[in-house]
C-alpha cells in the first residue's frame, strides 16, 4: 500500500477507527529536516515512507561549478559534525587524479582530526538520543564535554566547526606545541566522563529498558540493504573502512571495531560509546608516531587533474563515506558523486520501524544517527 | 585512462578480473588497479552480469550509483559500485564497478533491486538526477529535489545552475 507522500502537504488521515498516517517533520523532528509518513495501528507502525530531501543543495552539481580547492568549504557544510571526514575523501580522490603523495605529517594530522571530529559527533548523538529517551542529563552532560573537543579541534584547525582542513595535497595548519598536553588532559578527564556515562546512562535499567530488542536489524539485512557505519556494525558486520581498506597510516595503529551481534538500538548505542574510546586510543597514538616534515605539497591555484576516475573512501563518523570524481583534465571536476553513510541508513529506517510501538521511534530513528543534511547532499 | 590490469595488481583482483572474463564480450574491462576495478556492460547484459558478480564472486552490496551524462556522446553513463561484506578480507578492500553506457534519447535500464535490494534509494535519486529511467523499479518517485520541479534533471550538462555564466 502505498501512501499519498508528494503534493500532499502535511497531514494526518483518520483511515480507519483504529488506523491513522501521521506525517512526522519535517521541521526538525529531532535533528535534522526529514520528514517521514507512518500509519499507525493502535501503537503500532505499520508502514513508513521517509521523504528526504528538505536540505538538497545540489552540492554534486555545484563542485562542477568550482576548482578542486573551491569545492571544499562548500562540501563541508553537507556534514557540519563531520567536516574533517566528509571532506578527507573528496581530497583523497582529488589527489588520486592529480597525482600527488601527501606528506607524512599531514596524514598524521589528518587521522588526529578525523577522530576528533569523530568523539564530536557522535557526544552530539549521544546528547540528542539521550534527550529522546527522556534523559535530560544525557543532553546537558555530552554536549558539555563536545565544547573540549571542539576546543581541541580549534587549537589545529584555527576555527571551532567549519575549518576546511584538509585540501588537496595536504593539510591546512600545522598542529601547535602545547597540543599534545592539552589533549592528553582532555583525554584523562573524558575517560573518567566515559565511566559516569556508563553509570547514569548506559548501563541504567531505563536505558536498557527502551533499548533492548528495539528496532533489531538482523545481519543479513543489514548486508542486503547496504548500510553502513554502526548499523553495520551492531548487526554483527566486522566492517570499517580503517580496518578493510586502510588509508593514511591507519595500518600502522592498533585499535578495536567494536561490533555488537544483537542488531537492536541497544547494540547501536554500545557502539557509539566504544568508538569514542578508541578514537581518543587512535589520537594518543598518532601523537606519539607522528614524524616531523612538510604538512602540505604546494599547489597550483588551478591545478589540473588527469582525465579519469578515483573513488575514494574512509571510515565518516557515521559509516564508510565515499567520493567518486570523474575528472575530464581540466582544473573541475567533471562530475562528483557523493556516497555518504547516512543515505545509506536511510533505507534501513522503514525496515526497522515498521512492527514497532510509536513510543520507540525517537529512539529508533537517532539510533541510525541519520543526519538529513549530510544524506540530501 | 589506463585500460587493461596492469602486472602488478593483487592476486584477488586478478581472480575477479579471470572470472568475469569468463563472460565473454558481456563485460569489458576499463580499468583495474588495486582495489579498483570497473567494467563496462551492455544494457541486456546488465542484469545477467550482476548476478553472475553476486552469486559467483560475493559483492553482496552497492555502495553507491553515479549517474554522468557525457553530452558529446550523446549518452549517459550509470556506474553502480559493489562491495563485499561476507566475501572475506581480500574482497572487503575491493569496490568492483559495474558501468552502462546508455543513449541519452533513450535512457532506460533494468532496475538491480532484485539482485541488489541495497540500490532501492541510489537507483531512485539517479532517475531524478539524471532521467534515467530504471524498468522495474517499485518507485521511482521525487526523492531529493522539489515536488514542484519542473525543470530537466538537474545532473545533466545542459541544466545550467541559476546565475552561472556559459563557461563559467
Amino acid at each position: 500500500m502505498s501512501l499519498p507522500t508528494q503534493s500532499s502537504g502535511l497531514f494526518t488521515e483518520q483511515v480507519s477507527e483504529d488506523k491513522l498516517v501521521v506525517s512526522i517533520g519535517p521541521q526538525h523532528p529531532g535533528a535534522g529536516h526529514f520528514r517521514f509518513t507512518i500509519r499507525v495501528e493502535g501503537d503500532t507502525i505499520t508502514e513508513c515512507i521517509p521523504d528526504p530531501g528538505y536540505v538538497h543543495r545540489g552540492g554534486e552539481k555545484q563542485t562542477e561549478y568550482r576548482t578542486y580547492i573551491q569545492s571544499i568549504p562548500m562540501i563541508e557544510r553537507s556534514s557540519l559534525l563531520d567536516v574533517t571526514n566528509i571532506t578527507l575523501p573528496y581530497c583523497m580522490a582529488a589527489e588520486e587524479l592529480m597525482g600527488i603523495q601527501v606528506p607524512p605529517r599531514a596524514q598524521y594530522l589528518r587521522m588526529i582530526m578525523s577522530e576528533n571530529q569523530r568523539i564530536i559527533s557522535h557526544l552530539y548523538w549521544l546528547g540528542i538520543q539521550g534527550i529522546f529517551l527522556g534523559h535530560s542529563t544525557m543532553f546537558m552532560w555530552p554536549l558539555g564535554d563536545r565544547d573540549i573537543f571542539i576546543d581541541l579541534g580549534q587549537m589545529i584547525g584555527g576555527a571551532r566547526i567549519t575549518y576546511s582542513y584538509c585540501v588537496p595535497g595536504g593539510v591546512r595548519n600545522d598542529m601547535p606545541p602545547n597540543f599534545k598536553d592539552r589533549a592528553m588532559k582532555v583525554f584523562e578527564y573524558f575517560e573518567s566522563r566515559l565511566k559516569d556515562y556508563e553509570r547514569i546512562f548506559f548501563r541504567s535499567p531505563l536505558f536498557e529498558k527502551r533499548t533492548r530488542g528495539v528496532g533489531v536489524l538482523s545481519r543479513s539485512d543489514a548486508i542486503s540493504l547496504g548500510v553502513a557505519g554502526q548499523v553495520l556494525r551492531a548487526s554483527g558486520v566486522k566492517s570499517d573502512t580503517r580496518i578493510d581498506e586502510p588509508y593514511c597510516f591507519y595500518k600502522d595503529i592498533s585499535f578495536e571495531v567494536p561490533v555488537y551481534d544483537d542488531g537492536d538500538t541497544w547494540a547501536r548505542c554500545m557502539v557509539h560509546l566504544e568508538e569514542m574510546r578508541q578514537s581518543m586510543s587512535i589520537i594518543r597514538q598518532c601523537l606519539e608516531k607522528m614524524p616531523q616534515g612538510q604538512i602540505k605539497v604546494k599547489l597550483s591555484p588551478q591545478q589540473r587533474a588527469q582525465a579519469g576516475e578515483a573513488y575514494c573512501r574512509t571510515e565518516a563518523a557515521r559509516g564508510a563515506m565515499a567520493f567518486h570524481i570523474i575528472s575530464d583534465g581540466s582544473t573541475k571536476p567533471y562530475r562528483t558523486k557523493w556516497s555518504v553513510p547516512s543515505f545509506r541508513n536511510l533505507i534501513a529506517l522503514p525496515k526497522l520501524l515498521v512492527g514497532s510501538h510509536v513510543a520507540d521511534m525517537p529512539a529508533i530513528y537517532w539510533s541510525l544517527d541519520y543526519w538529513p543534511v549530510e544524506a540530501d547532499r | 585512462m589506463s585500460s587493461g590490469s596492469s602486472p602488478e595488481l593483487p592476486k584477488a583482483e586478478k581472480g575477479i578480473i579471470d572470472a568475469i572474463g569468463k563472460l565473454g564480450e558481456k563485460a569489458k574491462l576499463i580499468y583495474a588497479k588495486p582495489n579498483r576495478i570497473k567494467f563496462s556492460v551492455q544494457r541486456d547484459d546488465l542484469v545477467e552480469v550482476a548476478r553472475f558478480i553476486r552469486d559467483e564472486l560475493h559483492f553482496d552490496h552497492a555502495t553507491n550509483v553515479t549517474g554522468t551524462d557525457f553530452p558529446k556522446d550523446g549518452q549517459l553513463e550509470i556506474t553502480y559500485h559493489l562491495g563485499s561484506h561476507d566475501g572475506g578480507e581480500e574482497l572487503r578492500r575491493i569496490i568492483l564497478a559495474i558501468s552502462c553506457r546508455i543513449p541519452s534519447n533513450d535512457p532506460k535500464l533494468p532496475t538491480l533491486v532484485n539482485e541488489y535490494p541495497s540500490v532501492l534509494y541510489h537507483e531512485r535519486e539517479t532517475a531524478e538526477m539524471i532521467g534515467c529511467v530504471f524498468e522495474g523499479h517499485p518507485n521511482l518517485g521525487r526523492l531529493l529535489l522539489p515536488e514542484d520541479w519542473t525543470d530537466i534533471p538537474p545532473m545533466l550538462k545542459a541544466f545550467r545552475l541559476p546565475g552561472r555564466l556559459e563557461g563559467e
